[in-house]
């Protein structure tokens, strides 16, 4: 199949998602089912990686900034801005690609294989929105506020490291994380928005691949593969294009 | 009753189906019968919808599905329950929300209906006090039983089996065909099962269908394939010796 048969079935599949749900009462319970499964369960893999994340990024400032001209509340100032507009937005979104991508792939493919997807279609179940949209809107919707939780713990890591490594003092640090803070906020939005678009890459591009995997268990090893990475290059191409069209 | 006129079937340049007819009437056994790769899933899957007809029509009850709309054909597949080869059970479910699912998703039923209706179906095959085990928990037999249950939850008109023996021992397999066959005199359904065992085909099979090289190459009923000289018939039932023998006793009385 070429890249451009790839991409229509995918849209002609994104018809199908966005299509109103048979049964509402289903679907908000499915809802918040996948928000449990995919968001609030991935926050102790990112809680722990963003506060080492934050730590290493503190040091690796702090260890190539020789120049005494510069301030020592720089190294604040760079480990936020490195946080909210790439690290956090960006590199968790890429974990998370990688844990939520395969599990999707690999859930709705085993599904397939075993006819489960046959079953609901021969009920008369729309099977592609039962089961894409809501991983879908709970990943778009909630994905963002686990950005957050990122952003926070990261700087804190950055905090404890440098504190820790006597780099700076408490009060530097938080100087360094307020300064030009009026004239940057914008950015948090930015990567707060580009956060919702990896989201809905993630788990629309994973449910594709488990969707129309065809074959037997091997298949739905190579499907949920090829989500991930999938996944991954979208989430670094929206980000170059979104970077492009927002920051220059 | 479920007909199907003059359907053919091509994956690609492959053709699977040529111009198969047949009639599945209502209150009866149905088995479509033959080798592997002779056509007989993507016949089955053509007439629930799941592969499109290249032509020809299939018709519930004198309603032509094959040229429905989605939209039209949801309400007719609301009348069908389907049994899985591999059972098709949802994983994630308990086998008491699998039974439920499709009450759940197209009735109006109470909660307390629901569990009524779906303690009601597991009860008719048999199983009891397994509501909240996951699929994987039970045995092969209890899934396939599971499967009816939710296949039968909805009352439906029609009901479909891909091959309901496969993987069991014999007197699981023998349970299960009863058990199709029970339901669908006590329900008056039109019935129709894909299978390999001779065992089914001679015990309950009403009506008959033979498909090979992708045609309806013959029909009747489990007396009269006993008795017929149709060579393919004859090599595929009677492909063992002691179905050969058993064959000329029933011939010579």
């Amino acid at each position: 199949m070429s890249f451009f048969e790839h991409i229509g079935r995918f849209f002609i599949m994104l018809k199908s998602v966005f299509s109103k749900p048979d049964r509402s009462k289903v679907f908000w319970e499915r809802f918040f089912n996948e928000t449990v499964t995919i968001v609030i369960n991935s926050i102790p893999l990112i809680a722990f990686l963003s506060f080492f994340m934050g730590g290493v990024i503190t040091i690796q400032t702090a260890s190539n900034m020789e120049s005494p001209l510069l301030p020592a509340y720089t190294i604040g100032y760079i480990t936020r801005q490195s946080t909210i507009l790439e690290f956090s937005p960006t590199i968790i979104s890429l974990i998370i690609a990688g844990k939520v991508g395969s599990n999707i792939a690999s859930e709705i493919g085993t599904m397939r294989v075993t006819e489960q997807i046959d079953a609901l279609e021969i009920m008369g179940v729309n099977s592609i929105g039962y089961l894409m949209l809501p991983k879908i809107l709970s990943t778009t919707l909630f994905f963002p506020f686990v950005i957050v939780i990122s952003m926070v713990l990261s700087l804190i890591g950055g905090w404890f490291a440098g504190v820790t490594s006597n780099l700076y003092s408490t009060e530097t640090y938080l100087l360094g994380l307020r300064y030009f803070w009026e004239k940057d906020s914008s950015g948090l939005y930015y990567a707060l928005g580009k956060t919702m678009v990896f989201g809905f890459l993630i788990t629309s591009i994973s449910s594709y691949y488990g969707y129309y995997t065809k074959g037997g268990s091997l298949e739905v090893g190579r499907s949920s593969t090829n989500a991930v990475v999938a996944s991954s290059v979208a989430i670094l191409l929206a980000n170059y294009v979104l970077t492009q069209l927002v920051l220059v | 009753m479920i007909e199907v006129n003059n359907i053919s079937k091509s994956f690609g340049d492959t053709q699977i189906l040529f111009d198969v007819s047949a009639k599945f009437e209502t209150g009866k056994v149905n088995l479509i019968i033959g080798a592997s790769g002779q056509g007989k899933s993507v016949l089955t899957k053509c007439i629930v919808g799941l592969h499109e007809v290249d032509q020809g029509h299939v018709m519930y009850d004198n309603r032509d599905f094959s040229a429905m709309v989605r939209k039209d054909r949801k309400e007719i597949r609301k009348e069908i329950g389907m049994l899985f080869q591999g059972s098709a059970l949802f994983d994630s479910l308990t086998v008491l929300e699998n039974v439920m699912f499709p009450l759940k998703m197209f009735t109006k039923m109470s909660k307390e209906e629901q569990i009524e209706r779906a303690n009601f179906c597991l009860e008719r095959v048999d199983i009891i006090n397994k509501n909240n085990l996951l699929p994987a928990e039970t045995s092969g037999g209890m899934q396939k039983r599971i499967a009816i249950a939710r296949a039968i939850a909805m009352n439906p008109k029609y009901l479909f089996c891909d091959e309901p023996n496969s993987g069991l021992d014999p007197r699981t397999s023998i349970m299960i065909d009863q058990l199709i066959q029970e339901i669908t005199y006590e329900y008056n359904m039109t019935t129709i099962v894909i299978t390999h065992d001779m065992n089914s085909v001679l015990e309950i099979g009403d009506h008959i269908v033979f498909i090979n090289q992708g045609k309806n190459w013959w029909q009747g009923d489990n007396n009269q394939i006993m008795r017929t000289d149709n060579k393919e018939v004859i090599e595929f039932v009677y492909a063992s010796g002691f179905m050969r023998n058993l064959r000329e006793k029933i011939i010579n009385g």
